[in-house]
This record gives C-alpha cells, sequence and structure tokens, in this order.
C-alpha cells in the first residue's frame, strides 16, 4: 500500500514537471524542472528495488546531461530572454503521436501484465529474492563481461565513447599556425 | 517503560531496539524510527559544523601563530561560532536585482541537501548507519555530483557575471577532481568487492591504507579539490578575491554554502577513515556485546570512528594552515596530467594483482603483495616526475640566463607544441613530449617588471 502511495506521489512529480519543461518559457527554468523529472524517475527505480539504476540516472542524468543542457543553454546568446511561446501549431501531430504511444505503451502491458508478479492490484507487495537484490551488482558486472550475456554489446559501447572522446579531442586540438592568434 | 533500559539502550546506541521491545514491532514502529534516525542525524550534522568552524578557526590560527577567537564564551572563545551564526541568522535577506529568484534561493537549501544526504551511507558504528545500501559508494558519487549542478545554478541565478565565472571554475575544477577520486575509490571496492561502506569496513582486517597507500593519497587529494579547500581553494580565495561562485549571497544564505563545505570536508574524513582506516574497528572491542544483551561495542566504534575521523580533519586543517595555493592552470594540469594517469594504471595493476592472488591466501601476504605493487608504482611515478621537472628546469635555467625575464612554468592556452614563438628560444634540445605534469609542457617566458 505505501508503496502505491509513493508511487503516485513520484509519478505526479515527474509528470508535473515534464508538463512544466515543455511549457515554461525561461529555458532555465525549463532545464531545471527536466532535473525534477529525472529525479522522480530515479525515485520510481529505487522504488523498484533497482537502487543501482536509480544511482545511475542521478549521475548520468543530473549529473552529467543537465550540466551539458545548462552549459549549452547558458552558452547560446538571446535564448535565455525569449519571449516565444513555446506551443507550436502541430496539435494534430501531436494528438496522432501521443495516440500511437499510448496504443503501443497498452498493447505491451496487457501483454506483460499477467507475468508481473502477485495475483492482483494491491494484493501482494513485489516479493524479490533479497539474496539476489544484495549480490545485484555484482551480478550485472558479471553479465557485462560474460561471454554468454551482454560482453559484445558492453565492448561496441566502449568503442563508441572512445571515438567520441578521439573525436572531441581532435575537434578540439588547434590547427598548426593557429597559436599565433591566441 | 524502564529507565534503567532506556539508559542502557542510549548508551549502547540501540535506541531503536528499546523502542521495538516497548511499542512491539511493526511498521509503524519502523518509520517512526526512521523518521527518527533521520532527524537525530541531520541535527547532529548541522550542529557539529558550529564547532568544526571553531575548531578550523583555533587550528589554523596557531598554525599561523596567532591565538584565535578568545573572546565570546570564556578563554577558548568557544561560543564565537554561535555568536557568528546568530549574526548570520539576523541579516537582511537580499535578492539581488535581476537574480533569478527560483536557483538564486534553492541553491543553498540543494547543496545542504546534498551534503546532508551523503551522511545516510556513513557507518557511525556496527549497526548504527542511515541505510545500508550495497551501493554505498556508487550512492555518495551520484549524490556529489548532483552537488556540481547546485552550483552552477548559485553561479547563474545570482545575475552576475563574476559568480557566472566562479561556477564555471568550479565546475570545471569538480568535474576533473571526480575522475581521479572515483578511480582511487575503485582500489579499496576491488579490495573489498563491495560497494557498502560496511562490508569495506568488515572486509578490513588489516586498514587498507596499508594496501593502497597511493589509492589513499590520490583519494585525499582529490577530496581536497572537490571540497574546495587549500590549496585548492582558488574558486574563494579569501585573501585574493572577494568569493567565488555565491559572491552575491549574504546572511544565512550565504552561511550554508559555508555550513556545506565544513560538513563535505568531515565527511570526506570520515570516508577516507571508512575506506582506509577501518572505519569503527577497534582491535574487535567494536563488536563487544555485555552479558544482558546491550552492544556496547558500538560506543567504543563510535569514539573509535570520531577520534580517526577527526585526526584526518585536523590533517585537512593542517594541510589549509600551511600550503601555499596553486593557479587554476596547474590545478587542472596537475589533475589531468599526473592524478588521472596515477589513477588509472593503479585500478588497472591493483585489478590485475588482486586477481592473480589466489583466494584465502593468507592476508599479511595480501598486504605485503599489495603494499610491494604500490611502492613501485609510487617510484616510477616519482621517478617520471623526477625526470620531468629536470628537464624543465635545465630550460627555465636556460631561459632565465637571457636577461630580465623570468621563466614561469605554467600551461599555455592551446596546449600545442609548437616552441617558436616564445620570446628568447633555449629550449631546442628539450623534446616535444616534454611536459611535466606539475607544470606546463614549456616554460613560458615573461618579462620582470
Amino acid at each position: 500500500m505505501s508503496q502505491q502511495i509513493i508511487f503516485f506521489i513520484l509519478a505526479a512529480i515527474t509528470l508535473t514537471s515534464a508538463v512544466v519543461v515543455v511549457t515554461i518559457r525561461n529555458l532555465f527554468h525549463a532545464a531545471l524542472a527536466l532535473m525534477v523529472s529525472f529525479l522522480g524517475v530515479a525515485g520510481i527505480y529505487v522504488l523498484l528495488e533497482a537502487p543501482f539504476l536509480g544511482m545511475a540516472q542521478l549521475l548520468v542524468y543530473i549529473g552529467a546531461i543537465s550540466i551539458l543542457i545548462i552549459f549549452a543553454i547558458m552558452m547560446t546568446r538571446r535564448l535565455m530572454q525569449t519571449s516565444e511561446s513555446p506551443f507550436n501549431s502541430q496539435a494534430i501531430g501531436a494528438l496522432v503521436g501521443a495516440g500511437l504511444a499510448l496504443a503501443i505503451l497498452f498493447v505491451v502491458i496487457i501483454r506483460l501484465y499477467p507475468m508481473a508478479p502477485g495475483d492482483g492490484v494491491g494484493q501482494s507487495a513485489m516479493v524479490v529474492d533479497p539474496a539476489i537484490l544484495q549480490s545485484s551488482v555484482a551480478r550485472m558486472g558479471r553479465s557485462f563481461v560474460s561471454a554468454e550475456a551482454y560482453v559484445l554489446p558492453f565492448e561496441v559501447a566502449s568503442v563508441l565513447l572512445l571515438a567520441a572522446l578521439v573525436g572531441s579531442i581532435v575537434i578540439a586540438w588547434p590547427q598548426r599556425g593557429e597559436e599565433d592568434n591566441q | 517503560m524502564d529507565i534503567l533500559d532506556l539508559l542502557k539502550s542510549l548508551l549502547s546506541l540501540s535506541l531503536g531496539d528499546f523502542i521495538r521491545r516497548n511499542f512491539g514491532a511493526g511498521p509503524g514502529t519502523e518509520l517512526l524510527i526512521d523518521i527518527g534516525g533521520v532527524v537525530i542525524l541531520s541535527t547532529f550534522c548541522l550542529l557539529i559544523v558550529i564547532f568544526l568552524i571553531w575548531l578550523t578557526r583555533k587550528i589554523v590560527a596557531r598554525m599561523q601563530d596567532r591565538i584565535g577567537p578568545n573572546r565570546v564564551g570564556g578563554r577558548y572563545g568557544l561560543l564565537q561560532t554561535v555568536a557568528d551564526v546568530m549574526k548570520l541568522l539576523s541579516k537582511e535577506v537580499i535578492n539581488p536585482a535581476g537574480a533569478d529568484w527560483v536557483a538564486f534561493n534553492a541553491a543553498p537549501l540543494l547543496i545542504v541537501m546534498a551534503a546532508l544526504l551523503m551522511w545516510a551511507v556513513m557507518p557511525f558504528a556496527p549497526g548504527v548507519i542511515g541505510v545500508n545500501l550495497n551501493i554505498g559508494i556508487f550512492y555518495i558519487l551520484a549524490i556529489s555530483s548532483a552537488s556540481v549542478m547546485i552550483i552552477l545554478l548559485a553561479g547563474w541565478g545570482s545575475n552576475n557575471k563574476y559568480a557566472l565565472l566562479g561556477a564555471f571554475r568550479a565546475v570545471a575544477q569538480m568535474v576533473s577532481y571526480e575522475v581521479p577520486m572515483i578511480l582511487a575509490l575503485l582500489v579499496p571496492i576491488i579490495l573489498a568487492s563491495t560497494m557498502s561502506t560496511e562490508g569495506i569496513i568488515a572486509a578490513q582486517t588489516l586498514p587498507f591504507i596499508l594496501f593502497a597507500p597511493v589509492s589513499a593519497l590520490i583519494f585525499f587529494v582529490s577530496s581536497l579539490a572537490e571540497t574546495g579547500r587549500t590549496p585548492f581553494d582558488l574558486l574563494e580565495a579569501e585573501s585574493e578575491i572577494v568569493a567565488g561562485f555565491h559572491i552575491e549571497y549574504s546572511g544565512m544564505k550565504f552561511g550554508m554554502f559555508f555550513l556545506a563545505e565544513f560538513l563535505n570536508t568531515l565527511f570526506m574524513s570520515g570516508l577516507v577513515v571508512t575506506l582506509y582506516l577501518g572505519g569503527y574497528r577497534f582491535f574487535g572491542l567494536e563488536n563487544w556485546v555485555s552479558a544482558d544483551g546491550y552492544p556496547y561495542g558500538r560506543l567504543i566504534g563510535l569514539i573509535a570512528f570520531f577520534a580517526k575521523t577527526f585526526l584526518l580533519y585536523f590533517i585537512y586543517d593542517w594541510v589549509r594552515g600551511t600550503l601555499p595555493r596553486v593557479r587554476v592552470d596547474q590545478i587542472l594540469n596537475f589533475n589531468w596530467k599526473f592524478l588521472v594517469p596515477l589513477s588509472l594504471s593503479l585500478v588497472f595493476f591493483v585489478a590485475i594483482v588482486d586477481k592473480l592472488i589466489p583466494p584465502g591466501t593468507n592476508v599479511v601476504v595480501r598486504m605485503t603483495i599489495h603494499l610491494l605493487l604500490n611502492i613501485l608504482i609510487a617510484a616510477v611515478a616519482l621517478e617520471l616526475l623526477r625526470r620531468r621537472g629536470r628537464q624543465n628546469r635545465l630550460a627555465m635555467s636556460a631561459g632565465g640566463g637571457s636577461g630580465g625575464v623570468e621563466a614561469v612554468a605554467g600551461g599555455h592556452g592551446g596546449g600545442h607544441d609548437d616552441h617558436s614563438h616564445h620570446g628568447p628560444q633555449p629550449i631546442e634540445d628539450v623534446p616535444d613530449v616534454l611536459d611535466t605534469p606539475l607544470g606546463a609542457r614549456e616554460p613560458v617566458v615573461i618579462p620582470v617588471h
């Protein structure tokens, strides 16, 4: 029961701030609201007994991506004092998109619902083996590097990140002869 | 309800058990215990800062051959900080013109919240811990990365270009030093094979500082930079500039940034103790349970924890009182060209060596192997430093010979190896790879006025 209450509070925080993100005029405030939304999602992860995912959400989305967004906003002149309305005239397209997303979610949830633990809404709390919870990080680490699980996606992602790192250094590296201007 | 029972429970830091005994176990009781624990822990954290500020002022004063606070509250000025807090609280609340109200006022609240949140996983004594997360260290990192965001919030919200510049510099410093800090933290995590703070303490039959002195040193240095203390305090260098990102703040809003800084320093001392000095361990006495079932050992553990923590805090103050401030380019060069490569290679070698030691090896043997590895890595790093430093000195003394100029080892903007543009050119024989981690890749020659 208490889980449901906390879930509804977190969902309300997440959705309200998500609405604020797209409606508010001040871009900086929109970025702040986006962070609150991320925080709500992190809370839902914690509620789902996935604290590692929740903390990764906090570290990556608030600690890194939000900072990137805010830097981008701060570096962009005149973007701060925009008086334009954040709404555009694409209501029909948005409605179609939202309807499609709803339909997909509906189908997926109907399919997955019988697999969820517990036999009814609010009847029984989610039961997860505490031994699995305690060693979840170790299990995750092992499955990242085990050949039967995710070693290939993991390595591909590492190479991608390395390529991005090298690329950013190449872009930032001054051309020969450019130094005189500094 | 029994007064003696209550007293014994208090003394053995098991008030939760006392409540469970008297009110019956159940979700309501647990909620009560949790809320009570949060209130006690945060109040303690906020109040200890008053003492910490007094302590720092006294210690630094003695190191600088002064007396320090000595008027308010007796000979030792014990109530000086209380008076300061009263002063801060009674000051006018000022909102600068054009400031972003939400960001400006949210930042001081959030920074204290972030500083308090981290204490949730700090183990004070066996069983005396906010919550024993199995990802404790990761949790600390996540929270501390969020506090970077808050500093940006404060700097931008002030509507002051100096505050914004200060915030950018603070963010650059904190984001940079997070890298060696996280890498250094990986070493105790590898040694204990857990990220839980209690688990790391439980794994330290011998303190990890004997296993990983280099990692402890890297962590100590980068935590100095993370908390923005001397020698890395140029963000708010009190003797040179007014303040950094919090220049527009006054009264208690300023006080809250100060509070968070001191709280973070104490937290970092506690974290060093937890990770490297065995935390609350005190020769097994911390697990002592008396015959009538009260775990009095917890009190011993608590005392041991705070004794070690305040020793570390004294060392932080010692550094603050003795070391000169470094420049911003030196800060970043030292981080990216020395600490990061060193901690990367340290993690790499420690992981391999720890995997090679068969499980079940005697802890002393394991410790010796790790210690030898650390000494080897430190020796190689120092040798590299020595060579680069000598090359740099040679280049500098050659540059100084051309009269009226002083060679200053400083990073230059572009970071590009092109020697032909910098004044007198006595450093032709220095190879392009000349790149001291502590200074620049080449001496920049500036005229002396």
